[in-house]
């Protein structure tokens, strides 16, 4: 049996959820929530178990059925997908116990559990694609998924958000599919380790990249292709937001990763890594403003969602030149993917109590939180210790990295970048740590009617996510031998 | 294999492929209406297809390259299911709002009447 387990493990990993996803559908009702519990456990061990397996053999290639390529799909996982791998699932199972408390007894959200279940799987699915086509599949996945969960509601408002997400995202998979069938045309190729190979300086497979990156940076809402993530983000129910923000943006952004960063480097189109960078520190600035002017808590969280995705695209300037420097960077990279999904999550969370608690989440309106609601206040400014990269969070040894990687390699500017990014966040995460701690505003009286109930878990779960972000910056060393595990050889030597 | 003016069947088809996708993301930009939105971007994707399809017969010999063939099945399954998840989704905007548009409250202070 143990045997049988780990020979299909990367196969187990995908289909825990999505044979999940139909029994919730199917079985509904009450059944609904205790399988997608059950799910969600089951994939913690399996998760862990890849990791290990990953870390011990250096990778693992996966053909399902048997078939091999070019026609059968293979999976495939390395430290990088591992690692992004374990953040879903930790991210998953906090959501999970969440949304259990959330959607308590509200009918109209009865297809949030499979259609999570399914985004869940897509995401595993999309970390585990050997081929680029198998990626544009699960992108697609993905977003039909996280669309409709935007839209859950049939509000006015979640239902445009969710349309203008879905137009995009659709336009963004079609210039991803177009640079597919181009890289199919210039390398004789779709499988990711064969195209590695086959890489070489060719006018069309930089077209094919290039067609690629403009779709996958619609997907990410790098700035300023960012216009359709505060609307979907901020109107979708809380856990649902928690999701988009922390996992779903990371999906496109590990497509990225695995073009510029493993199959080809920077330099195969040039000017490309400086052109990500700067639409990367544009979004920090952009996105940090726009969270300070917001009124409504979960408009601030999701325009500091923007600016949080600007840091990824720092990755790229900074592997570029290889060496060290390209080391540091790359476990910065992924560990600031892996705190903000982490953070992230729980700031999404905790807005969404503050909304089910007061029927609102107008900023004005939540002076005093921290004595209404001391754990979700209590989780909100643990997870904005982390997005404002303070130590001893997984922020700050992200942070530290990036800082660390850009002096390294002469190009102070993206330092500068970084610690002004940090400071703009302080100054929005401040504006509402000082209102939860401070007295009851104006609105205080009328706004604490406590109009719904919101369970002791849904607290604790954002709690937890908000205290593992910070465990990161403690605990995080297995998570970056995880990380230079089969790195690609851009960024290799990566080690402890 | 057949040439005009001097292109390949492949290069023919790509081109017109990538004016097919050009001329879709056009539409889908500057038309308001969801529909048009919606069949703009079955307009890009049937260019993508056809890139695929002219990318299949650069092999030599009679038989063309399955594996974009399979590339475009599964792509047209996928359009298939977002058109229609689309269209779904924009019913229910048209019947929430009245308009089937991205901004109906700019058409509401605007007063025009262009509905459905």
């Amino acid at each position: 049996m143990a045997e049988w387990v780990t020979t299909h493990l990367p196969a187990l990993v995908i289909l825990v959820p999505l044979t999940a996803a139909p029994l919730a559908f199917l079985l509904g009702g009450t059944l609904a929530r205790p399988i997608a519990l059950l799910s969600a456990l089951l994939s913690q061990p399996l998760a862990l178990a890849l990791a290990f397996t990953v870390s011990a053999e250096g990778g693992v290639r996966y053909e399902i059925g048997g078939w091999g390529g070019p026609l059968g799909i293979d999976l495939v996982a390395d430290g990088l997908a591992a690692t992004l791998i374990l953040v879903a699932t930790v991210v998953g199972l906090g959501v999970t116990v969440y949304a259990w408390g959330y959607f308590a007894d509200r009918e109209r959200y009865r297809y949030f559990w499979p259609l999570w279940l399914f985004l869940w799987a897509s995401l595993y699915a999309l970390f585990l694609s050997g081929d680029l086509f198998n990626l544009y599949v699960c992108l697609e996945l993905v977003s039909m998924a996280a669309v409709a969960l935007v839209g859950l509601s049939l509000r006015r408002d979640a239902l445009l958000a969710a349309m203008r997400y879905m137009l995009a995202a659709i336009l963004g998979s079609l210039f991803y599919l177009l640079g597919v069938a181009l890289v199919y045309a210039a390398f004789g190729s779709i499988d990711i380790a064969t195209v590695r190979e086959a890489v070489r300086a060719d006018v069309t497979g930089q077209a094919a990249f290039a067609l690629m990156t403009v779709g996958l940076m619609l997907k990410t809402a790098l700035f300023p292709l960012h216009f359709w993530l505060p609307p979907a983000h901020s109107n979708a129910p809380s856990p649902v937001s928690a999701v988009l923000s922390a996992l779903v943006v990371k999906g496109s952004f590990y497509i990225l990763v695995r073009m510029w960063v493993d199959v080809a480097d920077p330099s195969f189109v040039p000017g490309s890594a400086a052109l990500l960078g700067v639409l990367g520190a544009s979004a920090i600035v952009w996105g940090s403003v726009q969270a300070m002017r917001q009124e409504r808590l979960k408009m601030l969280v999701a325009y500091s969602t923007v600016a949080q995705i600007g840091y990824l695209f720092l990755l790229f300037p900074l592997v570029a030149g290889g060496g060290a420097a390209a080391a540091d960077a790359w476990v910065g990279g992924m560990f600031h993917a892996a705190s903000h999904a982490l953070a992230k999550a729980a700031m999404f969370l905790a807005a969404g109590t503050v909304l089910a608690r007061f029927g609102h989440d107008r900023i004005a309106g939540l002076g005093g939180l921290s004595r209404r609601a001391p754990v979700t206040a209590m989780a909100f400014a643990l997870a904005g210790v982390t997005m404002m990269g303070l130590p001893p969070s997984g922020g700050f040894v992200a942070k530290w990295q990036m800082i660390r990687a850009a002096l390294e390699s002469g190009a102070w500017w993206w330092a500068v970048v970084v610690v002004a990014g940090g400071l703009l966040a302080a100054v929005y995460i401040f504006r509402v740590v000082a209102l939860f701690l401070g007295r009851e505003g104006a609105e205080g009286e009328d706004a604490d009617v406590d109009a719904g109930r919101s369970p002791a878990t849904m607290e604790w779960a954002t709690l937890a996510l908000a205290l593992a972000a910070l465990a990161l910056g403690v605990l995080g060393q297995p998570l970056v031998e995880l990380i230079g595990v089969g790195a690609p050889a851009l960024v290799a030597g990566v080690g402890p | 294999m057949t040439t005009f003016a001097g292109l390949s069947q492949t290069d023919l088809y790509a081109l017109a492929g990538a004016a097919l996708f050009v001329i879709g993301l056009y539409g889908l930009i500057t038309r308001p209406h969801l529909l048009h939105k919606v069949l703009a971007l079955n307009i890009s994707s049937g260019g993508v297809f056809l890139v695929l399809v002219g990318i299949a017969r650069r092999v030599p010999g009679p038989v063309p390259d399955p594996l974009p063939h399979a590339m475009v099945l599964t792509g047209i399954v996928v359009t298939v299911s977002s058109t229609a998840f689309a269209l779904a989704l924009a019913k229910s905007i048209y019947t929430e709002t009245g308009h089937a548009v991205l901004e109906p409250d700019d058409l509401e202070e605007t007063g025009e009447v262009s509905r459905g």
